[in-house]
């Protein structure tokens, strides 16, 4: 049976591979988290035009925007010295940061001007209205593109394999390195593929939902 | 700031020769890799919206595996798949295989919401002049799509050019690659990552900028017109 699909049904195996989905959905939640609220903060700062703060989040933003987040996991695999998890941690909140900010701002100016006013005239100061008039709303149109960067959090994980850490993708590659026939190797990306196209394809739909319920409750 | 001590930036500027090279690896790959997710995009794109069910199902298959998966599990996945059918290709091609499908998909969806955004009126009144299906899309509706596609493909070009930074993880001797590989024989990785970090920026910054004007011509141009169809 060497070489077989059936020599790789084994508990152990399906065990490690579960460990790297663990680290796989451990780098993606915490780096979706900071990302949001980190975002959320450049993401205003940058919508403020505040003399200071603006052109800092501006540069921040498009400096990271414009290169590969290769770069920046291999950049703090040597700059931070974390480990490996955390430094692919560090990198993926820095550069997905920048992506949810501009998503933020995209969402901060489709609000009509008119509400700033309203809130204004009703005696709200500038972080009130931001709080309890404008972001609310905007958060709503923010849904489609935040998720769809969700997703690309998801899928861009795979990347920090290369700085050695053993998420979904690495674990694969190493049964591979053990069970390298052609039949297990399609069986395992096969598998590896399916898992990822399962958390993607729930979290888009997640974002449907959440999108449709959001609608109904505006009108 | 011993990081970024003088004397390897010196040692940085000796050897620019290298990361020239790399450079040309990148811009190179990643040209190909465009042509091919163009050439794959627009394929889909239009199965997509064509009037057989047959054909948008296959692309919605296409577009749905290849955006719910890593693109380095798909690379991986060509690297180490073409290896068991005997087929030995350069990184640079694995490149553009993988890059060319990976956008194709994306570029799929570019192509498909710009020929939605045009009327239905369009392809309808070109059918009933005598216009073949092919030739209504080629000659009526695409040149009309193409200022609402625009914006998303360059942005597309965009996200390949930073994407190509797959290559170092199959020795592709593109700038990353160069930049890793530097450092790591001489240990100055300061210098090599800041200054491909400029490079990628110089790339990508002007084609990000340029698409935010075209997506800001196209919005005062078309304004509500996009939306209603």
């Amino acid at each position: 049976m060497k070489g077989s699909i059936m020599e790789l049904l084994q508990p152990h195996l399906l065990l490690f591979m579960g460990k790297g989905l663990l680290v796989t959905l451990q780098i993606a939640v915490t780096s979706i988290l900071l990302s949001f609220v980190f975002g959320t903060v450049i993401g205003v700062m940058r919508y403020s035009r505040h003399k200071v703060l603006a052109p800092i989040a501006g540069f921040y933003v498009e400096a990271v925007r414009n290169s590969p987040l290769l770069l920046l996991i291999l950049f703090a695999r040597f700059a931070s010295g974390l480990k490996p998890v955390n430094s692919g941690i560090a990198a993926m909140t820095v550069f997905t940061t920048a992506v949810l900010a501009e998503v933020v701002r995209g969402g901060l100016n489709s609000i009509d001007k008119g509400q700033w006013e309203a809130a204004k005239s009703q005696g709200f100061s500038y972080f009130k209205t931001l709080r309890y008039i404008v972001l609310p709303q905007a958060l709503r149109r923010m849904i489609p593109p935040m998720f769809s960067q969700f997703i690309t959090v998801i899928k861009d994980t795979s990347y920090v394999w290369v700085v050695g850490v053993e998420e979904l993708t690495g674990k694969g590659m190493i049964i591979m390195g053990q069970y390298g026939s052609t039949s297990q190797f399609f069986a395992i990306f096969l598998f590896i593929a399916f898992v990822y196209y399962v958390l993607c394809h729930l979290l888009g739909r997640m974002a449907r939902a959440l999108e449709r319920r959001s609608i109904l409750q505006t009108y | 700031m011993q990081r970024f001590a003088w004397f390897k930036w010196q040692a940085l500027f000796h050897d620019w020769h290298l990361f020239g090279q790399g450079l040309v690896k990148t811009v190179s790959t990643s040209a190909l890799a465009l042509v091919v997710a163009l050439a794959l995009g627009i394929l889909f794109g239009i199965m997509a919206t064509a009037p057989w069910r047959g054909t948008r199902l296959i692309s919605r298959a296409y577009v749905d595996v290849i955006q719910n998966t890593p693109l380095f599990t798909q690379v991986m996945f060509f690297f180490y798949a073409l290896g068991h059918w005997k087929i030995y290709p350069t990184p640079l091609w694995i490149g553009v295989i993988g890059l060319g499908t990976y956008h194709g998909a994306y570029v799929a969806e570019v192509v498909r919401a710009g020929i939605q955004s045009i009327h239905r009126g369009q392809m309808e009144a070109a059918l009933s002049q005598g216009f073949t299906y092919s030739g209504a899309m080629r000659h009526v509706v695409l040149p009309q799509a193409i200022q609402v596609i625009l914006p998303p493909l360059t942005n597309q070009a965009v996200a390949l050019i930073k994407n190509s930074a797959i290559l170092a993880t199959i020795s592709g001797y593109d700038l990353m690659h160069m930049a890793d590989s530097w450092s790591a024989e001489k240990g100055y990785y300061g210098p090599a990552y800041l200054a491909v970090w400029v490079v990628y920026f110089l790339l990508c910054f002007p084609l990000a900028t340029y698409a935010r004007k075209l997506e800001a011509r196209v919005a005062r141009e078309r304004g509500g017109e996009v939306k209603a169809a």
